[in-house]
């Protein structure tokens, strides 16, 4: 019978077609991906030949006379960055297993949404909202709570003067950022675990508390690491709401409440006027920033794959 | 019988003890009512097992004997439950207790995210403050109990869902007898797995009845006619017939019965 639908392209060539372009889009992120990298290397050269290693370790940054060393916005980094995940990796796994497993359905409904709309705040807003108010309220309120009423201050890391500003309050906002990632997440992990499992553990006679920690914990551990690697991710590379509270001073870190800096805030305040080999220690530092992600998201697999096989997927 | 809603056994070779007993039992989704005053007595080692139509309250009658229907809050029972003459209906009851005594197994098999071995000690740890060696003893005990020991040893360590759907629903009976319980409830226990799988099971409840009072919910009524003892017939939430096995396949006394198992119905 003659085929009365005139084709075109014959349909081999079609799916052909349809294979090249998604290769070719896929391919492109790849691309990027790398052309990114061999850019910031390539930039950074005059850098790494000027300081070599030793931008790794050093804590000097004198741009009159042009020396420069990364150590402190990488600590400053890691700092805020750890202070924000040990704040909100708890905070968001108590407030997920509120809305999943206790809090009445309508509550939960809105609440949810709440949480939700929190990630949709731009970070801008953030940094003013800590700038204007947080950094006032720690100074005035939080910071000598801890030091004298809790007498923290014998520890030196709650040592310094109280001016708002720092590793602290700067660690407090990006755990308040990216507590609606994490959790939605956490979220989603606990509602995947199927009602009838969580019964079984109750029928064999688990504690609401056991269940949890013994069933649903170990169901969701791929979900719930993915949450937490999602949260580091993010508040690693956050620029605009440390960069107003931070303090912004290329110092290493010894107090929370001391002013320092990070990579991405040492980025964004230096590079309109940097010039030569200023500029290309900042291309340096954006260097180590990918790394840093690059390392965790490799850390992140490696973590899942091993609980994967605790687990007795693979 | 005139009264449908008063079926309490009495026939002669009545030795058994009686294990549960339901007395005027009503229960409630929300508005919903699905069980309508039902009246009934399971004796003690022996396998009762309980059949009807889709919807007829046959599960909720078994997840009133452990009490797991209270894990939603719009659930609630009326009426009482006496095991061993203890109504366990009453707020003083200690559930977890209640839970050890009554072991539940389910549709689905329902391995924990663990290993064979500490999905078995999972309930020991819970109940009992045992040595590693008692809770190794145990977990053989429990494996071999429900015919899973021989297939498991070797893998002891590998993760309970790594097992077959069969080895999976054996695995969590050995979970459920390894608290030393008094009472299986089993809720369609084979309608998830193969029918070799099945066979094992069967001859497995047949196994358990020297110790264990068994509770079974069965769509399959070959099933229940193959592994019970007596069995209840269940139609939108009232007990309409409860006797002997049996009795109940070859000389239904109710109508809607003789349907149901001659497959006019459900």
């Amino acid at each position: 019978m003659e085929n009365s639908k005139k084709q075109l392209i014959s349909p081999d060539a079609a799916d052909q077609f349809f294979k090249i372009t998604t290769a070719v889009c896929a391919l492109l992120a790849a691309v990027v991906m790398f052309g990114f990298f061999i850019q910031l290397f390539w930039s950074s050269i005059p850098a790494i030949k000027e300081f070599g290693l030793d931008f790794l370790t050093s804590s000097e940054w004198d741009p009159v006379k042009n020396l420069y060393g990364a150590m402190p916005a990488i600590a400053g980094t890691l700092v805020t960055t750890a202070i924000a995940v040990v704040i909100a990796v708890p905070l968001s796994f108590i407030v997920a297993m509120f809305l999943v497993e206790t809090a009445p359905p309508a509550l939960s409904h809105t609440l949810s949404h709440a949480i939700d709309l929190l990630a949709a705040i731009p970070s801008i807003i953030y940094g003013m909202w800590g700038l204007f108010i947080f950094v006032p309220f720690m100074q005035d309120h939080v910071q000598p709570f801890l030091a004298n009423t809790l007498h923290l201050k014998i520890i030196p890391l709650f040592a310094g003067e109280y001016n708002g500003f720092g590793f602290l309050t700067s660690g407090i906002i990006l755990a308040v950022m990216i507590l609606p990632f994490i959790c939605a997440v956490m979220r989603d992990v606990f509602r995947m675990v199927p009602p009838v499992l969580k019964e079984s553990a109750f029928g064999a006679g688990a504690t609401s508390w056991e269940v949890t920690l013994d069933i649903t914990m170990r169901y969701g551990a791929r979900g719930l690491l993915g949450a937490i690697f999602l949260g580091l991710g993010r508040a690693v590379g956050e620029t605009m709401a440390v960069l107003f509270v931070i303090g912004n001073v290329q110092k290493m870190p010894t107090s929370l409440y001391q002013a320092g800096t990070t990579i991405s805030a040492t980025l964004a305040n230096n590079f309109a006027e940097a010039q030569g080999v200023f500029r290309s220690a900042l291309f340096e530092l954006g260097l180590i920033l990918l790394v840093i992600s690059f390392l965790i998201q490799v850390l992140a697999q490696f973590w899942l794959n091993r609980v994967s096989r605790q687990m007795g997927e693979k | 019988m005139e009264n449908n809603s008063n079926l309490i056994i009495n026939h002669t070779a009545a030795a058994e003890k009686t294990k549960i007993s339901v007395r005027n039992l009503n229960f409630y989704y929300g508005m919903h009512q699905a069980l309508f005053d039902n009246n009934i007595d399971i004796l003690e080692k022996q396998v009762t097992a309980i059949i009807g139509p889709s919807g007829c309250g046959k599960s909720t009658l078994l997840r009133t004997f452990n009490r797991i229907y209270q894990l939603y809050r719009e659930q609630r029972a009326e009426g009482e439950i006496f095991l061993d003459g203890e109504n366990i209906l009453d707020n003083s009851v200690d559930i977890l207790e209640l839970r050890r005594k009554v072991g539940m197994i389910f549709q689905k098999p329902t391995p924990f995210p663990m290993s064979v071995f500490d999905n078995v000690a999972y309930p020991l740890k819970l109940h009992f403050s045992l040595s590693k060696s008692e809770i190794i003893d145990h977990v053989e005990k429990a494996l071999r109990g429900a015919s899973l020991w021989d297939e498991v040893k070797d893998k002891l360590k590998k993760s309970g869902m790594a097992l077959s759907g069969g080895q999976q629903q054996r695995l969590c009976i050995a979970r459920a007898i390894a608290g030393e319980p008094e009472v299986l409830l089993m809720d369609e226990p084979t309608s998830a797995i193969d029918p070799v799988g099945t066979l094992k099971v069967e001859d497995l409840i047949e196994e358990l009845k020297q110790e264990f009072t068994i509770v079974i919910v069965t769509h399959n009524m070959q099933q229940a006619a193959r592994i019970s003892d007596y069995t209840a017939f269940y139609f939108q939430g009232k007990i309409i017939e409860f006797d002997i096995t049996e009795k109940i396949f070859t000389s239904p006394a109710n109508k809607q019965t003789e349907d149901y198992i001659t497959g006019r119905f459900g």
